[in-house]
């Protein structure tokens, strides 16, 4: 069925509105027509993932609506961009990378954007109410709106962020409606040991395992225990979205759209039912670290951005202990978390055990490794997932206790005993 | 030589030989803008180029960058020479979208039903033409 257009976006789609918003109508309309929209709708703000550098053509984008005088219509925040603007000199940042770094933050910022900065946008007051229709980008920032806040949208990609942006539109399509959002395989964590189940690091393996074995379905969890935290869907999320596709879960009894198993499903009847294993997890688990033993470089957490309440956990965790002179410890946040932490209690003790905190921006988008860094341990499964490849290290996964303990004594530590 | 109808996502006519997975691949993280090459060392296609190949693959996974890695992959010219896909998915066409906005550039993105994807096979002579036909040259082997 062809797109029907509102009088509105054929204005900005024909260019009366301006070139900016023509070619931001365009491109909406050529993913509306991608999705099979029947139309478009509004939204109430976007989530941008876009103002990233990855080469010349992410400037290009960027200053071509720039230059145009491109302004946002709606509200809209900033993901993790290129570089932590106040510290970059503090890291690994080459001048010349900076220069395009700090280009691409203030074209964005200059069309009205939110200067946010960061993957967790629902951890800096930036959350959208259930049902509220809304335009995200970002793969974890997808999940968690669409999962445990009950917002709604679709797997959206960088630009076509800017263009919903520009226009205050997104195609009627996909996660927007109700009937798409429906559970449609059923994972049961029955059989899993309680105390697993209670472990943060369960979660980034969990969202790993999901993503592998969800393909295209909305995956349902029955069994998670009660009292889950933020946290940890969030770690469960952003693993599931990296290893897989998932951009809506839902969990019987936590998230929103499942208050019940029937409710999750709307109805209907689950097109599969797997039973998840310990087994089976403990596989998964293992093969998200490429490396298993020996000296570590550094540290990383934050992926995404670290929460204060995880910044309390690590303060707990690194108190009377130091660290491996060998070992660095960076935690990736926003700059709203880090002036809160900065400002908090267990700051001294962390700045005592050496943690590093770089906000605004992300070690897989901003290069902080050092040359001669050869292996980096990590309590999150998408920077497992990706640091092979994006970081060209070697990577470690294990639980931000792991994490500590490896970093006290300079070498890959964990502890099994949960997972045996 | 078989020929196929699909779903254009981008339309445009280009040939290529085939390069195939049945594994879902995030471009971000996945392929290396720079150099063309896949570098998600947990995927079959790990260290292979995909510049002027006909990159057949399921669907997208993973990270909403996608688009930024195509469009810097079309502006350099290491991008793939089209791309197929099993299903409509408008993360892997993304990239290709704004390309022909931005750079006046066309990289045609098309969707196969599950059978006919399921026929190519890696080193197929792959045709696309923008009316959708797609047109399949087995390897010789």
């Amino acid at each position: 069925m062809a797109l029907k257009l509102s009088r509105v976006d054929r204005e900005m789609l024909e260019g009366k509105r301006g070139e900016a918003t023509r070619m931001a109508m365009s491109i909406l309309v050529k993913t509306a027509e991608i999705e099979g929209a029947e139309e478009l709708m509004d939204i109430t703000r976007v989530h941008i993932d876009g103002a990233v550098y990855l080469g010349e053509s992410s400037l290009d984008f960027a200053e071509t609506f720039a230059r145009l005088g491109a302004r946002v219509v709606v509200p809209t925040s900033l993901n993790a961009g290129p570089m932590d603007e106040e510290g970059w000199r503090n890291l690994s940042v080459s001048e010349e990378f900076a220069e395009k770094g700090l280009r691409i933050m203030r074209a964005y910022v200059g069309m009205g954007c939110l200067p946010t900065w960061t993957c967790a946008p629902y951890q800096s007051g930036i959350r959208p109410a259930r049902g509220e229709q809304v335009g995200w980008s970002e793969s974890n920032a997808i999940v968690f709106a669409n999962s445990v806040l009950g917002a709604r949208t679709n797997r959206y990609g960088d630009y076509v962020d800017l263009c919903m942006a520009l226009t205050g539109r997104a195609p009627r399509s996909g996660l927007h409606l109700s009937e798409n959002r429906r559970g449609q395989i059923l994972f049961r964590l029955t059989a899993l040991p309680a105390a697993l189940l209670q472990d943060d690091s369960f979660y980034p393996v969990l969202g790993f395992y999901l993503g592998k074995t969800a393909g295209q379905r909305i995956p349902v969890l029955d069994g998670l225990p009660t009292g889950v935290t933020e946290d940890q869907l969030k770690a469960l999320g952003a693993a599931a979205a990296s290893s897989g596709r998932v951009a809506l879960f839902h969990a019987v009894g936590t998230t929103p759209e499942a208050p019940t198993l029937e409710a999750a499903f709307q109805g209907q009847q689950p097109e599969d039912v797997v039973q998840v294993d310990l087994t089976t997890l403990r596989e998964y688990r293992r093969q998200m670290s490429t490396c298993s033993q020996g000296d570590i470089d550094v540290v990383v957490l934050g992926c995404p951005h670290f929460s204060k309440e995880e910044f309390t956990k690590l303060g707990r965790l690194v108190k009377g202990r130091d660290r491996h002179p060998g070992t660095r410890l960076v935690v990736m946040s926003s700059r709203s978390v880090r002036d809160a932490v900065k400002a908090s209690l267990f700051w001294p003790e962390l700045e005592r055990f050496g943690v590093k905190v770089v906000a605004d921006a992300c070690i897989l988008l901003s290069p902080m490794l050092r040359a001669e860094d050869r292996v980096v341990m990590t309590s999150s499964g998408k920077c497992a997932y990706y640091g092979p490849g994006v970081l060209k290290r070697r990577v470690a996964f294990g639980s931000l206790e792991d994490c500590v303990e490896s970093a006290v004594l300079g070498q890959v530590c964990k502890e099994e005993s949960l997972w045996n | 030589m078989e020929l196929m109808t699909g779903t254009p996502m981008v339309e445009g006519n280009a040939s290529g030989s085939a390069l195939v997975t049945r594994e879902p691949l995030s471009f971000w993280g996945g392929l290396d803008p720079a150099s063309g090459e896949i570098i998600d060392r947990r995927h079959e296609l790990s260290g292979q180029k995909v510049t002027g190949q006909v990159l057949v693959l399921p669907y997208s996974r993973g990270s909403t960058t996608a688009s930024t890695v195509l469009l810097e992959t079309i502006r350099v010219g290491t991008a793939p020479a089209a791309i197929v896909a099993s299903c409509v998915d408008p993360m892997l066409a993304l990239g290709a979208v704004v390309a022909s906005e931005l750079y006046d550039r066309v990289v045609p993105v098309i969707a196969l039903n599950e059978m006919d994807f399921q026929r190519l096979r890696t080193g197929d002579r792959v045709t696309i033409r923008s009316d959708g036909t797609v047109e399949r040259v087995a390897a010789e082997n």
